[in-house]
């Protein structure tokens, strides 16, 4: 019988080859960041022995890089550490309302955003704000590396994009230009921990006479994954956030989410809060200007 | 199965142990290390009893690999008690009768630790959201609430 083993590489290459190795032996191997989610898996659903691959110890997945052109996060970063991080805060201050949402205290200070992203709940907290700032994920696997835009990336509930043998190094976003901002909010019966019903990224610029030159949405909880809503987007894009393009842009969101009903919502409830949700993020997103 | 050698610091104290790759920290805490203070309330990081500091970080034991304290410096509530009489936070825990079965007490003290450590200062509204990770079955959120900010106030102002 496969035993359980756990190794802490100290370079993405020996990730690459420690997941490797325990698969061409037969075995399996897996990824472990701040473990909040893999922890309580592994206790209930999925006790089978594996490889544990902790990539807290490798230096690129904890990485934090604000350029002028880019913002790269590294995969092993707790979401505690991003939200002390007042240059973070100020650029993305919705992606780490986001982030700052994922559980408790204690939670955040283990929790990724890589993590939240590749273990692909549907209600992700992170994923909406993800996609709404346009990341794209930098996967490292034997042959190298490569991207994903995030949007891309979840393919299903608790599905994503890579292959066994390859890993999350990272997610890169563009950095805001001048006038720009974001914003996430999701609803929850409850004030703190709980899982979302619907959620909703918002990145938007707005010109000096409060014109909105771009915009960005992207909703969760209400779909088998994180969806970008162009129609949304479409809606904002020249307006000055009126009632009129606000109502059509959460119009856009209603219509877009295909949510289930279960006992935190039913259908209806969440396509109509989904759209309140979009209007809302997208308000706060432009007071942030 | 290979069990894994361990070298860390529990408050302040060089530990080795042994344990297996899957062991959460509580388990090893509580089973390996005889350390009972730190309590197990669901195991699934939900109710913040097994609240420790890694690092100076406050976390769930039952979330953390015993592994992965290789290196590094963990505080449980017994590294909190000053080696005669109890910590402010402690006695203003029993002043204010902010317990009954005691299971939730030693996560929270924990917590309001690495709360106050942070923030000397906080509202009411920061002490509630701080703590929201620790449950309590019995005693009603209120009476902690005051016993914390009766620690604020005491570590701020010694008598
Ligand atoms: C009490 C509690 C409350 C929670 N509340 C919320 C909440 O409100 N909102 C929310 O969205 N989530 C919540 N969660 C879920 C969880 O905390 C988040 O999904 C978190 O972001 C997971 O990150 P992690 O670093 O802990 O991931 P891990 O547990 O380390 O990993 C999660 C999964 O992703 C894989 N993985 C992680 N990193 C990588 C990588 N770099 N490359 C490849 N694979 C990787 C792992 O193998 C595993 O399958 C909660 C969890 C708990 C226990
Ligand atoms: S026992 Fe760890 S959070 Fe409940
Ligand atoms: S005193 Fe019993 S759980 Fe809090």
């Amino acid at each position: 019988m496969e035993a359980f083993a756990y190794v802490a590489p100290k370079s993405v290459d020996e990730a690459v080859a420690a997941l490797q190795s325990a698969q061409s032996s037969g075995g399996r191997a897996q990824i472990l960041a701040g473990g909040t989610d893999l922890m309580v898996q592994m206790r209930s659903m999925d006790k089978g022995a594996r490889t544990i691959v902790d990539i807290k110890g490798i230096e690129d997945t904890n990485r934090l890089v604000i350029g002028s052109d880019e913002i790269f996060i590294g995969s092993a970063i707790a979401s505690a550490v991003l939200n002390e991080n007042a240059e973070l805060q100020a650029k993305l201050p919705g992606l780490l309302e986001g982030a700052d949402l994922i559980g408790s205290t204690q939670i955040q200070g283990r929790a990724t955003i890589g993590g939240n992203l590749c273990n692909a709940s549907p209600a992700g907290d992170s994923i909406p704000a993800i996609i709404a700032n346009r990341g794209v994920c930098v996967i490292a696997s034997a042959s190298g590396q490569r991207e994903v835009a995030a949007e891309d990336f979840v393919v299903g509930v608790q599905r994503n994009c890579m292959e066994d043998n390859e890993f999350l190094v990272g997610i890169k976003f563009p950095t805001p230009a001048a006038r720009t901002s974001d914003a996430y909010l999701r609803f929850i019966p409850r004030t703190e921990m709980d899982i979302a019903v619907a959620g909703c990224g918002v990145s938007l610029t707005m010109a000096e006479d409060g014109t909105c030159t771009s915009a960005t949405v992207a909703i969760g909880a209400v779909a088998p994954t994180a969806l970008l809503v162009p129609e949304a987007a479409a809606a904002l894009v020249g307006s000055k956030l009126e009632d009129a393009a606000l109502a059509a842009a959460a119009a856009a969101c209603s219509a877009a989410a295909s949510p289930i009903t279960d006992k935190r919502g039913t259908v209806e409830y969440r396509k109509k809060v989904v759209g309140v949700l979009c209007k809302r993020a997208a308000l706060r997103a432009a007071e942030r200007i | 199965m290979a069990k894994v050698h361990v070298q860390t610091q529990i408050n302040g104290e060089p530990v080795d142990f042994l344990c297996e790759p899957q062991q959460s920290l509580l388990e090893v805490l509580r089973e390996e290390l005889s350390r009972t203070g730190t309590k197990e309330g669901c195991g699934t990081g939900d109710c913040g009893a097994c609240s420790v500091l890694l690092d100076g970080r406050l976390v769930c034991a039952c979330l953390v690999l015993g592994v992965e304290a290789t290196g590094k410096n963990v505080t449980t509530i017994e590294g909190i008690a000053p080696e005669e009489g109890l910590h402010p936070i402690q006695q203003q825990f029993l002043e204010h009768a902010a317990l009954q079965c005691g299971i939730c007490t030693p996560g929270l003290i924990v917590a309001t630790k690495a709360l106050l450590d942070k923030n000397p200062n906080p509202t009411e509204k920061e002490i509630r959201y701080w703590l929201a990770g620790n449950l309590c079955r019995c005693t009603g959120y209120d009476k902690i609430i005051r016993a914390v900010q009766a620690s604020a106030a005491e570590l701020s102002h010694p008598a």
